[in-house]
C-alpha cells in the first residue's frame, strides 16, 4: 500500500483504555486494512488488532521521556495510546494512519478485501437472508388499499429512495410525481410500516417545500389518499420530529411543514428532536466523560447532564412512543418526517415499529427492521459514520442512538427481545468497520451502482450464523407475552433512562459487572438442552435393558460407555470457584460451533479481528481472581499515604486505592 | 390500656384508599393500637395493613367536607387516605400522628406481637459471640474471649463479650478503654484467615490537644502485629475534622506513639449530612415533573451516590491493606458505631466468602451491626419525610445495604442471597414486629428483655419458606476475594427501594421469574438423569452377574 510509510515499528508500548495503568511492550505492524500490536510477552504474544476504519481521531500528544505518544480514538468507542519512541516513526505512522483512515473511494475499505472464503453460492443465499418483499407480505401487504408502486423504477422519481414502495391504490403516478416535486430531495410520503391490527399504517416522507405559503394539490391529494387508505380513521396525524423553531427556521428556505389549513383532516404534532450537529456534540460531550481519569460522583453526573444525551434519547423514544399509541390506541394512520426525513425519521419510525410489532423484537425481524427503514429508505450511512473521507459535518451517531433506545427498551422489557446487548454491540461495531457491504453508501441506488452484492459479503448472514452468541436466555416466545405492544408509562420517567456502560465504556472491562447473567443463564440453557437429548437416550436404553431382561436373552448388551456427563454442571465443583470463567466455559461446549468447525478456520480474518477489537469474544480474560485494577478510579486519599514499601511488586490485576 | 385514648375515632367508612399502581379502593377504615387497616370488606381481604411505627410524615387536605390523610411511609411509600367529614378525619390524623410517634419503646408492636408461625431455631441464639470466635479459633491461637465488659461498665455500647489480643489483659482493656471515644477499645472486627491479618475496630483516641498518650493502647494494638510487619490506621474522617476533634478531647494517633502504624484519612460524611441526602433524593425521585436534565442535576444534588462511592472505596482500601498488603487494619472515625462499621462490614463483604451465603450475612448483621452498639433506634426513628431534623437520624445502615446492593449487581453470581433480604432488612431496621432492631446497643437490649418479650428477625427469617424468597438463583459459591469497580460509570441507583413505589415492576418481575423457571427445569433434569443412570448401572450390573458365571 502506497499510504503505509513505515508497516512495522519494534518498541511500542501501548496503553489500552482509560483506566489501564501498564503499559504493553510490543510491536506495531500497519497493514493494508489494520494497525496491529503484537505484544513482546513470550506467553502471550497478546495481539490487538484495529480495523483502519474505526479510527475517529489520531492525536499526536507531547513527547516524554519514553517516546511519542499517538492518541487513537475508535468509533466503536476503543481508546488507545501508542508511545513510539523516535519521533520521525511517529509522525510516519501519524501521517500514514491519517490517510488510511480517511479512505477517498469505496475500493479501499475491507469489505472488499474481506474474504471469509465463502464460494459464491454461500455469499448470495446469505444476502437473500433478509428479504424486504416477504417483510411487506408479512405486513399484509399489497391488500385493497395499499399497492407496490413501481414509480421510482430506475429510481427516476428520487434517487434516494428504494425501488419497491407501497404507496395508497388511490395516488396515481401523478399524484406521486407531484407531491415529491413539493417533498425536500423529492422524497414523496411512503409508507414504512402497516399496523393489520387496526388497519392503519405509518409513512414517511421529507418536509413539504411550503415555505409562507406555497401549497401542493398533488401533495394534499396523496395525504388525503393516505387517510383514505385507512378507511376506519376520518384523519392522519402528520409528526414533524424537528423542534418547532427548526421547522420554521425552514420556511425561510422555501421549506418548511404542513399547514392544517391546506390539508383536510390532518393532526400536526411537533417532537422536538435535536439535528445531526447537536446530536454529534451531544455524544462528544459525552465521551468527554467517559474519558475522565478517576472523575467524582458529580463530575460524572453533571457531565452526563451537559452533555444532554440522555435528554436526547428520551426525544426520540417520546417520538416513538406517540406514533405508536398513535396507531395502536387511537387507530391514526400518521405521517412522519423531519427535515430530508432520513435520520429523525428513520430514528421515530423504528422506534415505533419496535414497540408495536413483537416480530421487530426478533433476532431477524430486528435485522429487518433495520434494512427496510435505514438501509432502502437511504439513510446516509456513508455521511453519518465517515466511511469515506468527507465532510465531517455530516458525520453524526444517528444509528447509534436508536441502538441505544433499543437497549433501554431491552433494560425496561428485559424478557420481550430474542436478541441480548451483545448483538446491539455488534452490530453497531459493524456499521462502522466496513467489514460486510451492508451499510456502505449512502442509498441504494449507489450500492447497486457499487454492484455491493456482488462482492461483499452480507452481516445478516454473518450474525445469523452465530446467532448462538446473541440470544437473550430471558426471551419469552410464547405468543401471549411476545404479542403485541410494549406498553410504556405515558407519564414522563426520566429515571428509565440510564448510561449505556456497556456500550460506551465497553472497553473499560473494569467498569462492568464482573459476572454475566445472560452468558450464566445461557450456558445453564445450553446444558438443559444437552440434558434433555441424554435424558431421551438413557430412558431408550433403560427400555431396552428391561426388555432383553425381560426376555431372559443372554446376549451380553454391549453398550457403549455410561455417557459421561460434560461441560457445564451448576454444582461442579471444579467450576464452583471461578463464575468469571463461564465464557471459557461455554467455549468448550460440544453444542457451540462444531458445524462451524472449517469455516472457523476458514474466518481467521474475522476471528482475529473480532478477538481483538469485540472484547467481549476476546479470549484474554483477565478476571480469574475477580480482581481488578481501580487504581485511577480511587478518589486521593488523605494525606498519610502508604509510603515505598507497600506500593511495590504491584501488577496491573491489583486492586489500588490507594493513590501514590 | 393508654391507646383507646390516643384512638379518637377507630373506624371509619367510605374511605377511599389510593396507592400508585393500583386502582382506588373503598373501604372501612380501622385503627388499632399498632396498625391502621383498610378493607373493602369484600372476600375478606385486607387492602391495606399498616404498621403505625412505619409512618414517617403525615399531611392533611380538606376540600369542603372531603378530607385528604397523605400518609408517607418509612418504607418511602405514600398512601392517600379520602375520608368524610372533617372532624373524623382530624381525628384519623391526630390519632395517627400520636400512635406512630409513641415515646417509650416497650408500647411498640414488638412487645405485642404473637407470631403465626412455628419457631424453627429460636433467633436469639442464632448468632452466639462464642460461637462465632470458634470459627476463628482453628486458625489461631492469638486471640481470646473477654468478657471485661459483662455488666457493660467498661463500654456501654459494647457486647458483654469481645474478641481481644490474648497478650493483653482485662486490666489493660479498662485502662485503654478511658483512652478511647465511649469506651470502645479496639476489638477484633475479622480475622482474614488466608494470611492471618486482622481488622480491628474502636472508637477515636483521646489525646485531646495535649497529646495525651496510653501505654496500653499502644500495646494492645501492636500486639496485633506480626514481628516487622507494618499495619494501617484507616481514620473515616479527613484529616482537619481529626484534628478539630482534639478540641473536644479527640484526637487521632500520633506517629510518634504508632511507630509501627501508618494512618491514612478518607472522609465518610456522618448524621444529618447523610439524612439531608437522602430527603434529596427521595425527593428528586418523587418528583415526576421534570425533564431528563433536572432528573440528573437531582440525582447529583442529592449526593447520595457520592457517598455511596466513598464508602465503598474506603471499604476496598480497608480490604486492599489487607488481602494485598497483607497488612493489619484498625478503623476508627469519632464513635465507632457508623462509618466504622459500614466499613468493616462492607470490607467483609468483599473478603469474606461466609458473609455473602445468608446466614454469614445475617452474622455479619448480627456482629458488626447490632452488637458492635450501631444505634439503631436513634438512627432509623424516622426516615425521609421527617422534618425532625434531629442530629441523631441518619440512613448509616441503608447505605451500607446500597453499598452490598452494588456489590451484589457487580458479582450476581456470587451472592447466596438477593435483593429481597437487602430490602426486607431495610423494612425492618425503620419499622418491625419483631425486637431485633429495637434498642441502641446490647446492653439497652438486655435492660428491655428483648429476648424474653419479643420475637427475634432471624426466628422467622431463617424458616425454609421465607429463606426462598431470599435465595438467589444465580449462586454459584465463589471463594475468591471480589472486588467491585468503584468507578461512577458502575454505580446505580438502587432501584429496589428509591424507585419502587414509582415505577411498576411487573416486566423485571418477570424476567426474574423467567431466571427462576430455567435453573429449576435445569435441576430437575440433572435430578431425573441421575436418577436414570443409577437405575441403568444397577440393571447392567445385574446383567455382568448373571453372565459371569
Amino acid at each position: 500500500m502506497e499510504h503505509i510509510r513505515t508497516p512495522k515499528v519494534e518498541n511500542v508500548r501501548l496503553v489500552d483504555g482509560i483506566s489501564s495503568k501498564k503499559a504493553a511492550l510490543g510491536t506495531l505492524y500497519l497493514t493494508a486494512t489494520h494497525v496491529i500490536f503484537v505484544e513482546n510477552a513470550p506467553d502471550t504474544r497478546k495481539e490487538t488488532w484495529i480495523l483502519h476504519s474505526q479510527i475517529s481521531t489520531i492525536e499526536k500528544q507531547a513527547t516524554t521521556a519514553t517516546g511519542c505518544p499517538l492518541l487513537v480514538r475508535c468509533k466503536n468507542f476503543q481508546l488507545l495510546q501508542l508511545v513510539i519512541p523516535q519521533e520521525r516513526d511517529c509522525h510516519d505512522v501519524y501521517i500514514s494512519l491519517l490517510r488510511l483512515a480517511r479512505p477517498v473511494k469505496y475500493e479501499e475499505l475491507y469489505c472488499f478485501s474481506f474474504n471469509p472464503k465463502l464460494d459464491r453460492e454461500e455469499r448470495e443465499q446469505g444476502w437473500m437472508l433478509i428479504d424486504l418483499s416477504e417483510e411487506y407480505k408479512r405486513m399484509g401487504l399489497p391488500n385493497n388499499y395499499w399497492q407496490l408502486s413501481d414509480v421510482n423504477r430506475d429510481y427516476r422519481v428520487c434517487d434516494s429512495y428504494p425501488t419497491q414502495l407501497y404507496v395508497p391504490k388511490s395516488a396515481t403516478a401523478h399524484i406521486i410525481v407531484g407531491s415529491s416535486k413539493f417533498r425536500s430531495r423529492r422524497r414523496f410520503p411512503a409508507l414504512s410500516y402497516y399496523y393489520k391490527d387496526n388497519h392503519v399504517s405509518i409513512c414517511r416522507s421529507s418536509q413539504p417545500l411550503s415555505g409562507f405559503s406555497a401549497r401542493c394539490l398533488e401533495d394534499e391529494q396523496m395525504l388525503q389518499a393516505i387517510r383514505k387508505a385507512s378507511p376506519g380513521s376520518d384523519f392522519i396525524y402528520v409528526v414533524d420530529t424537528r423542534p418547532k423553531l427548526n421547522a420554521m427556521a425552514n420556511r425561510a428556505a422555501g421549506k418548511g411543514y404542513e399547514n392544517e389549513d391546506n390539508y383536510s383532516n390532518i393532526k400536526f404534532q411537533f417532537i422536538g428532536i435535536e439535528n445531526i450537529h447537536v446530536m454529534r456534540n451531544s455524544l462528544q460531550k459525552m465521551l468527554e466523560v467517559c474519558e475522565l481519569k478517576s472523575p467524582s460522583m458529580s463530575d460524572f453526573l453533571w457531565g452526563l447532564e451537559n452533555s444532554g444525551w440522555l435528554r436526547h434519547i428520551k426525544a426520540i423514544m417520546d417520538a416513538g412512543i406517540f406514533i405508536a399509541k398513535a396507531v395502536s390506541e387511537e387507530g391514526a394512520s400518521v405521517l412522519v418526517h423531519c427535515s430530508d426525513g432520513w435520520d429523525r425519521t428513520a430514528q421515530a419510525c423504528s422506534v415505533a415499529g419496535l414497540l408495536l410489532d413483537p416480530h421487530y423484537r426478533t433476532l431477524k425481524g430486528f435485522m429487518v427492521l433495520i434494512e427496510k427503514d435505514w438501509i432502502s429508505f437511504g439513510h446516509k450511512f456513508n455521511h453519518r459514520y465517515g466511511n469515506l473521507d468527507g465532510d465531517p459535518r455530516e458525520i453524526s451517531p444517528v444509528i447509534d442512538q436508536f441502538i441505544e433506545c433499543v437497549w433501554q427498551l431491552m433494560e425496561q422489557f428485559p424478557c420481550a427481545f430474542e436478541f441480548n446487548e451483545r448483538f446491539l454491540i455488534h452490530i453497531q461495531h459493524h456499521i462502522y468497520s466496513c467489514q460486510f457491504g451492508n451499510f456502505l453508501c449512502n442509498s441504494q441506488k449507489e450500492r447497486q451502482e457499487l454492484k455491493i452484492q456482488e462482492r461483499t459479503y452480507s452481516l445478516w448472514a454473518h450474525l445469523w450464523k452465530n446467532r448462538g452468541d446473541y440470544l437473550n436466555p430471558l426471551f419469552r416466545d410464547d405468543p401471549s407475552q411476545t404479542q403485541g405492544t410494549l406498553h410504556l408509562p405515558t407519564m414522563p420517567c426520566n429515571f428509565m433512562y440510564k448510561f449505556w456502560s456497556g456500550m460506551y465504556n465497553r472497553f473499560e472491562k473494569g467498569l462492568q459487572p464482573r459476572q454475566s447473567v445472560t452468558d450464566y443463564l445461557m450456558a445453564v440453557k445450553e446444558e438443559t438442552q444437552q440434558l434433555e437429548e441424554e435424558l431421551e437416550a438413557l430412558e431408550e436404553r433403560l427400555e431396552r435393558i428391561q426388555k432383553v431382561q425381560l426376555n431372559r436373552t443372554q446376549v451380553k448388551s454391549k453398550q457403549s460407555e455410561p455417557s459421561k456427563h460434560s461441560g457445564f454442571s451448576t454444582s461442579d465443583n471444579s467450576t464452583a470457584n471461578t463464575p468469571q470463567d463461564y465464557s471459557g466455559n461455554m467455549k468448550s461446549f460440544p453444542s457451540r460451533s462444531p458445524s462451524q468447525g472449517d469455516e472457523d478456520s476458514a474466518l481467521i480474518l474475522t476471528q482475529d479481528n473480532l478477538k481483538s477489537s469485540d472484547p467481549d469474544l476476546s479470549a484474554n480474560s483477565d478476571q480469574e481472581s475477580g480482581v481488578e485494577d481501580l487504581s485511577c478510579r480511587s478518589p486521593s486519599g488523605g494525606e498519610c499515604v502508604p509510603g515505598e514499601d507497600s506500593g511495590k511488586d504491584r501488577d496491573s490485576d491489583e486492586a489500588v486505592f490507594l493513590t501514590a | 390500656m393508654e391507646f383507646a385514648e390516643l384512638i379518637k375515632t377507630p373506624r371509619v367508612d367510605n374511605v377511599v384508599l389510593h396507592r400508585p399502581f393500583y386502582p382506588a379502593v373503598e373501604g372501612t377504615l380501622c385503627l388499632t393500637g399498632h396498625h391502621l387497616i383498610l378493607s373493602s370488606r369484600q372476600d375478606n381481604t385486607e387492602e391495606l395493613w399498616l404498621l403505625h411505627s412505619n409512618i414517617d410524615a403525615i399531611d392533611k387536605r380538606f376540600v369542603g367536607p372531603l378530607g385528604t390523610i397523605i400518609i408517607k411511609c418509612k418504607d418511602f411509600r405514600i398512601i392517600q387516605l379520602d375520608i368524610p367529614g372533617m372532624e373524623e378525619c382530624l381525628n384519623i390524623a391526630s390519632s395517627i400522628e400520636a400512635l406512630s410517634t409513641l415515646d417509650s419503646i416497650t408500647l411498640m408492636y414488638p412487645f405485642f406481637y404473637r407470631p403465626m408461625f412455628e419457631v424453627i431455631e429460636d433467633g436469639w441464639h442464632s448468632f452466639l459471640p462464642e460461637q462465632e470466635f470458634e470459627l476463628y479459633s482453628s486458625a489461631t491461637s492469638e486471640w481470646r474471649l473477654s468478657y471485661v465488659n459483662k455488666e457493660f461498665a467498661v463500654c456501654p455500647s459494647y457486647p458483654p463479650i469481645v474478641i481481644v489480643p490474648k497478650a493483653i489483659d482485662d486490666e489493660a482493656l479498662r485502662k485503654v478503654a478511658t483512652f478511647r471515644h465511649g469506651g470502645r477499645f479496639p476489638v477484633l472486627s475479622y480475622y482474614h484467615k488466608k494470611n492471618g491479618m486482622v481488622i480491628m475496630r474502636s472508637g477515636q483516641p483521646l489525646t485531646g490537644t495535649n497529646g495525651r498518650r496510653c501505654k496500653e493502647d499502644e500495646k494492645l494494638i501492636n500486639a496485633t502485629l506480626r514481628a516487622g510487619k507494618r499495619g494501617y490506621i484507616i481514620d473515616t474522617r479527613p484529616l482537619n475534622v481529626a484534628q478539630q476533634a482534639r478540641a473536644k478531647g479527640g484526637g487521632f494517633e500520633q506517629e510518634a506513639h504508632y511507630p509501627q502504624w501508618r494512618r491514612i484519612h478518607k472522609s465518610i460524611e456522618r448524621y444529618h449530612i447523610l439524612q439531608e441526602s437522602l430527603i434529596k433524593l427521595v425527593e428528586a425521585c418523587n418528583d415526576q415533573t421534570h425533564n431528563m436534565d433536572r432528573w440528573l442535576s437531582r440525582l447529583e444534588a442529592s449526593n447520595w451516590l457520592t457517598h455511596i462511592k466513598e464508602i465503598l472505596t474506603t471499604a476496598c482500601l480497608a480490604a486492599q491493606c489487607l488481602d494485598r498488603e497483607g497488612a493489619s487494619i484498625l478503623i476508627h472515625g469519632t464513635e465507632g458505631t457508623d462509618s466504622t462499621l459500614q466499613v468493616t462490614s462492607l470490607a467483609q463483604i468483599i473478603l469474606e466468602p461466609r458473609s455473602r451465603t445468608i446466614q454469614g450475612f445475617e452474622a455479619l448483621i448480627e456482629r458488626e451491626w447490632l452488637q458492635a452498639g450501631h444505634p439503631f433506634q436513634q438512627r432509623c426513628a424516622q426516615s425521609a419525610y421527617c422534618n425532625s431534623k434531629q442530629k441523631w437520624e441518619s440512613p448509616v445502615f441503608l447505605l451500607f445495604l446500597d453499598c452490598v446492593w452494588q456489590i451484589l449487581r457487580q458479582f450476581p453470581c456470587s451472592f447466596e442471597f438477593n435483593e429481597n433480604l437487602l430490602i426486607m432488612l431495610f423494612e425492618h431496621a425503620y419499622a418491625s414486629q419483631f425486637g431485633t432492631f429495637l434498642g441502641n446497643n446490647e446492653s439497652e437490649r438486655c435492660k428491655l428483655k428483648l429476648q424474653q418479650k419479643t420475637m427475634s428477625l432471624w426466628s422467622w427469617v431463617n424458616r425454609p419458606s421465607e429463606l426462598s424468597k431470599f435465595a438467589n438463583p444465580l449462586f454459584e459459591a465463589n471463594n475468591l476475594v471480589i472486588w467491585p469497580s468503584v468507578a461512577p460509570q458502575s454505580l446505580q441507583l438502587w432501584e429496589g427501594i428509591f424507585l419502587r413505589w414509582n415505577r411498576s415492576s411487573k416486566y423485571l418481575d418477570e424476567a426474574y421469574e423467567e431466571m427462576v423457571n430455567i435453573i429449576e427445569y435445569n435441576k430437575e433434569l440433572q435430578a431425573k438423569v441421575n436418577i436414570l443412570r443409577r437405575q441403568l448401572a444397577e440393571l447392567e450390573t445385574e446383567d455382568g452377574m448373571q453372565e459371569s458365571p
